[in-house]
């Protein structure tokens, strides 16, 4: 073919009906007769419920019904899909309202259903609760303190799981011998992930058929029907089909069943019409799941040559008043069995203590785990560099996993290897495009004129597509299903392409990359495919689309389908060539004779023939069409170096981004525009983490940054044009060779922003500050200094 | 997001506005509706009727002739581009220009936002620098307010019940420098610091300083401390450092503080934001 079409950067497919405001989110849809939902939530972080009085809001004009926790007794709690591998998990999770007791502010009490939302929500403002208000706690670690108000019975200290990984013996002795140990608190504090659209559900029930249909907001549509069947409701899986229309964003808070997916999907039985819930934003800030929130007592040993010798880490994980899908197991699989970064760290030891507090449920959030893990690690690099008087680049090289040593094992990764990388390469890439030498001669310059200029790196790896099946599931690392991909390709009679798939798309482009793979492996032109995903009705079976596992996943699975696609083709176009199969080829779209291209069947003339049937090979079925069932072998681990360069304004604390180079390594690029955007977006997350971001809660449990008037997102102004640089390591998991690239730049970004900070108040004796480094934080501590 | 029931009236006048905040004592004006609407989507305030005084074209002007006149209904985004206040009181038009993000400045008006008094909103704070007039107009005809009399504390102004306000007059500044500095809230760009500072100058000596501060305090303040020890002096830096002292103490225990900028920080931050205001006013 003239140009490949896998590895350019065509516009994405989806992009006109965004754009232009034709796609249809879930807060448009209309059904006939459709109710709407509105929730009460708790006012109170930890109080017992002794009463609701729901009469005056059932009183009002066109209030359809009133219903409280007590309603649903018969609908059973949410699971807990992912718990801490090998250990014992208190697990609590919420029921569709809760009828006892409230574990955080905003978990759902009762719920008004009415023609309009308007008229639900002033009925809502007349129902009567009586609580007995509890104490609260909000720290994770306080909470695990004798005399914290204790939340779950079944979780003493409210600790809901104590989890660990690597050698505690082996560290221990190589701290007692190291020639230098650093010891720090690090806060990885909470944040909201904060996706455009928030959530939300519409829910039709059929009593003919005894069949739902469940709009929803989310990421794993199959997950959700799963979920919802066989736990919740108790339902054959038949019996329901899941839709997730045009889901605009998640960032991983919309990979979970939720309280009011399963409430509205019972109250359209209760009800008899169908009703739709669509979530606030400052329901969302309350009701929907946070991210991080980790509390870490590191220390970390060296020689004086700057060899990292051991790494001990202890861990408070703060889960929330209550568990969400998966939330025990980021803090565990995809952070403690990350901790060796890219680094050659002979001794690892991670304790985690997953807790519950009265705080609003924590799961995973863009990078999940691996963004903690990567903060940690590259501190440590830095502390040990700043504590030796090391450069932080050299330190860095020193303790590189070298490129001769893949598959590398890291030892706490239960089994799994690295797949493959050239750290060093992907770092040398970096300070030479950041000019690191000049960067040290002007940060030298200014500081003779008293101006703080600093430079951070963060040399990461992080872990895509997790897998194996068998090694992810129980009782391994303690996932509660399977976590393979599937695709089903159709090569219609007019040569046109439809791949279901069972990932899901909420803007990272997929229905483009999908069909440049295909349009690569079948010769067919990109306009020519189609991809659908998103309803379990015509999908085949997929865990959804997070962990940045849709190309090393569930596309590996469109490719292999395709590859059976070829097979066919090449056995009917030799036919029809009356040729042997050993003899023709499949080559830029035709089967032909080895040497005689001239003479070829194109892939639309054997999609017609397949279709037709008038002339099939003995034995074969008509039709192109064929399904796959990927489940990897290994992970993917990408990598890369960042390199962030502040200025810092000792006068106020105010902090300049002034330049920010990423070099990234996802493997093979199939898009490399797609890429950029990826790796863009999520560099302002990491670096409003570093700056911005920080949900807040008051000792009772109140969020006080509640709103986006509160909670500082990223800004476009606030950031400077990102230089992005890319190395590009083949992953020897998949036929595709890539890794992924959607978390890459959040979890890359934060330490090197806090490290570039740092680096700048160094000549003021400044060596850590919390995030967010708000000016009010970096000028306390230069007065500290 | 789902504010409760209420009616709603265009005025075409201020008269009409006048008339129909007089009869129904449960009404609110709606200007640019940006303070407004979200308190109601949150059903903070659920007032029974609106009046939206939007349409009034007489309230939107901008002129300048012997004093600038500024329309109750001028945004933000028009104040920040406007010729006339480019020239008269370059501050304003800076401060304009540093509120919110753009969709707020084409939305706000500057009565709406005074007529709010929001501590941390910026106008406040250059309009008392100014020696600005705030006319409104009620039931019982037209008053003049001084600005510096017109914010009394958080969310509360000299205005009475069914009062409108009308316009805002700056008086002539030709020959001061003037200048705002502002360190804006990261999420909702508020001013958590803003000084604006009026000089009058002979030569480098100072005849007269008016110095401002919002944002640290409940309500717009003039830093009077600071302008008495500015008064007569040379800029210099010594004098400079003497004038933030100054109005850090006479900030004292009046700064506010949240989760973002505590009070200790704000009150240093007012130092800052002085000494950054006069360097930027002297050019
Ligand atoms: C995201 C965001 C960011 C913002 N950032 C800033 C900022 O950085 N700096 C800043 O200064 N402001 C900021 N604001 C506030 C903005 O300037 C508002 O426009 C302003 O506070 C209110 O003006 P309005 O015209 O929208 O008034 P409205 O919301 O319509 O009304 C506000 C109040 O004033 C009353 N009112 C309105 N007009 C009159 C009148 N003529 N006479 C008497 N009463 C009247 C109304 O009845 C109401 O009580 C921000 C607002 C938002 C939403």
């Amino acid at each position: 073919m003239a140009s490949r079409v896998f590895g350019a950067s065509i516009k994405r497919k989806e992009d006109p009906r965004l754009i232009t405001g034709e796609a249809k989110y879930l807060d448009d849809l209309q059904l006939p007769g459709m109710a709407h939902a509105a929730i009460l939530r708790s006012p109170h972080a930890h109080a017992r419920i002794k009463s609701i009085d729901t009469s005056a809001a059932a009183a009002v004009p066109g209030v359809l019904g009133v219903f409280t926790g007590k309603d649903f007794m018969d609908v059973n709690p949410l699971p807990c899909a992912w718990q801490a591998g090998g250990v014992e998990n208190h697990v609590n999770t919420p029921r569709v309202l809760e009828p006892e007791k409230v574990t955080f502010t905003g978990a759902g009490v009762a719920v008004v259903v009415a023609e309009s939302r308007y008229i639900a929500e002033d009925a809502l403002q007349l129902i009567k609760v009586n609580y007995e208000v509890l104490p609260a706690v909000v720290d994770a670690q306080k909470a695990t303190q004798s005399g914290a108000p204790q939340i779950h019975d079944n979780a003493p200290n409210n600790v809901c799981m104590e989890w660990s990984c690597g050698d505690k013996a082996g560290t221990d002795k190589a701290l007692g011998e190291a020639e230098v140990v650093i010891k720090e608190r690090v806060v990885n504090q909470r944040l909201i992930p904060t996706p455009m659209e928030t959530r939300g559900c519409i829910a039709q029930y059929l009593p003919a058929t005894d069949e739902y249909t469940v709009w929803m907001t989310s990421q794993a549509p199959h997950v959700m029907r799963l979920l919802m069947t066989a736990f919740v409701f108790g339902i054959p899986e038949t019996k329901m089909r899941v839709i997730s229309p045009q889901v605009g964003g998640g960032f991983g808070a919309k990979i979970f069943l939720y309280p009011e997916y399963c409430l509205v999907t019972a109250l359209s039985k209760k009800i008899g019409r169908p009703v739709k819930w669509a979530e606030t934003r400052s329901e969302n800030y309350v009701a929907t799941t946070h991210g991080r929130d980790h509390i870490t007592e590191l220390e970390v040993g060296a020689k004086r040559d700057g060899t990292i010798t051991a790494l001990r880490v202890n861990t408070y994980a703060n889960l929330g008043g209550i568990l969400s899908t998966i939330a025990p197991g980021i803090p565990t699989t995809l952070y403690g069995r990350l901790l060796s970064g890219a680094y050659k760290i002979p001794n690892i030891y991670c304790h985690v203590w997953g807790v519950y507090t009265n705080t609003g449920m924590v799961d995973a959030y863009r990078g999940a785990g691996r963004p903690e893990a990567t903060f940690v690690v590259e501190r440590a690099v830095d502390m040990v560099a700043n504590q030796l008087s090391m450069d932080p680049a050299e330190i860095r090289r020193k303790n590189f996993i070298p490129s001769s040593a893949f598959p590398y094992d890291p030892k706490i990764l239960n089994g799994l290897k690295y797949d493959s990388g050239d750290y060093d390469k992907a770092l040398g890439k970096a300070l030479e495009m950041v000019g690191y030498q000049d960067f040290r001669k002007a940060q030298a310059d200014a500081r003779q004129q008293g101006r703080y200029l600093g430079i951070g790196f963060s040399s990461y790896i992080e872990m895509c597509g997790v897998a194996p099946s068998a090694w992810i599931g129980l009782p391994g690392e303690g996932w509660g299903a399977g976590l393979w991909e599937s695709a089903n390709v159709r090569v219609h009679l007019t040569g046109k392409v439809v791949v279901t798939s069972g990932s899901q798309s909420h803007g990272q482009g997929h229905e483009t990359t999908t069909a440049q793979i295909v349009a690569e492996e079948l010769g067919v032109p990109v306009e020519d495919v189609i991809v659908q995903h998103s309803d379990t009705l015509g999908t085949p079976f997929g865990y959804g689309t997070y962990g940045s596992r849709s190309a090393s996943v569930g596309q590996v699975a469109v490719f292999n389908s395709l590859q059976k696609i070829k097979e066919k083709a090449k056995k009917l176009g030799a036919h029809l060539l009356e040729a042997a199969v050993e003899d023709v080829v499949f080559e830029n779209g035709k089967v032909h004779v080895k040497g005689s291209p001239d003479k070829a069947k194109t892939i639309q003339e054997l999609a017609g023939a397949a279709a037709l049937g008038y002339s099939l090979p003995a034995g074969m079925e008509p039709f192109l069409d064929d399904t796959a069932y990927y489940d990897p072998p290994n992970c993917t681990f990408p990598f890369g170096t960042h390199i962030c360069i502040v200025e810092v304004d000792a006068g106020t604390g105010q902090i300049d981004i002034k330049r920010y180079v990423a070099v990234d390594d996802v493997g093979k690029v199939i898009n490399p525009m797609i890429v950029d955007g990826q790796v863009h977006g999520g560099i302002a997350q990491g670096v409003a983490q570093a700056l911005w971001e920080g949900a807040v809660y008051d000792e009772n449990g109140q969020l006080l940054t509640g709103s986006l008037m509160d909670y500082a997102l990223p800004r476009a102004d606030l950031l400077p044009s990102f230089e992005v640089g890319r190395t590009e390591t083949p992953s020897p998991t998949n036929p595709l060779g890539v890794k992924g690239a959607g978390e890459t730049g959040t979890i890359a970004a934060t330490p090197a922003v806090v490290n570039a900070v740092l680096d700048a108040l160094k000549p003021l004796g400044v060596l850590h500050i919390d995030m967010p480094m708000t000016p009010a934080r970096v000028w306390q501590a230069i007065q500290k200094g | 997001m789902y504010p409760a029931k209420f009616d709603y009236y265009r005025a075409n006048s201020v008269e009409e506005a006048v008339k129909l905040l007089a009869e129904n004592s449960d009404a609110k004006l709606l200007a640019g509706g940006h303070s407004l609407i979200p308190a109601m989507k949150l059903r903070l305030t659920q007032p029974a009727l609106l009046i939206d005084i939007g349409k009034i074209d007489s309230l939107k002007n901008i002129k300048a002739n012997g004093s600038l006149e500024i329309g109750a209904l001028a945004t933000h985004a028009r104040v920040a581009a406007s010729a006339d206040v480019k020239k008269w009181f370059p501050a304003l038009a800076n401060a304009a220009s540093l509120i919110g993000d753009q969709q707020v400045r084409n939305f706000g008006t500057i009565g709406g936002n005074i007529a709010h008094a929001d501590p941390a909103s910026d106008p406040p704070t250059v309009l008392i620098a100014a020696g600005a007039t705030i006319h409104v107009r009620g039931a019982s005809g037209t008053r003049a307010i001084a600005a510096e009399d017109f914010f009394v504390d958080l969310f509360t102004t000299a205005l009475e019940p069914g009062e409108v306000v009308t316009k805002i007059e700056i008086p002539n500044l030709s020959g001061r420098k003037s200048a705002y500095a502002k360190m804006s809230h990261p999420a909702s760009r508020y001013a958590i610091v803003g000084v604006c500072a009026v000089l009058s100058m002979e030569g480098d000596t100072c005849k007269e300083a008016r110095l401002v501060v919002g944002g640290a305090v409940a309500h717009a303040t003039r830093l009077s401390e600071a302008e008495a020890v500015l008064k007569g002096k040379k800029l210099d830096a010594a004098a400079l450092k003497a004038a933030a002292d100054a109005a850090i103490a006479q900030v004292g225990d009046d700064a506010m503080g949240d989760i973002t900028a505590p009070a200790d920080y704000r009150r240093a931050m007012v130092g800052q934001y002085l000494q950054r205001a006069i360097q930027s006013a002297l050019g």
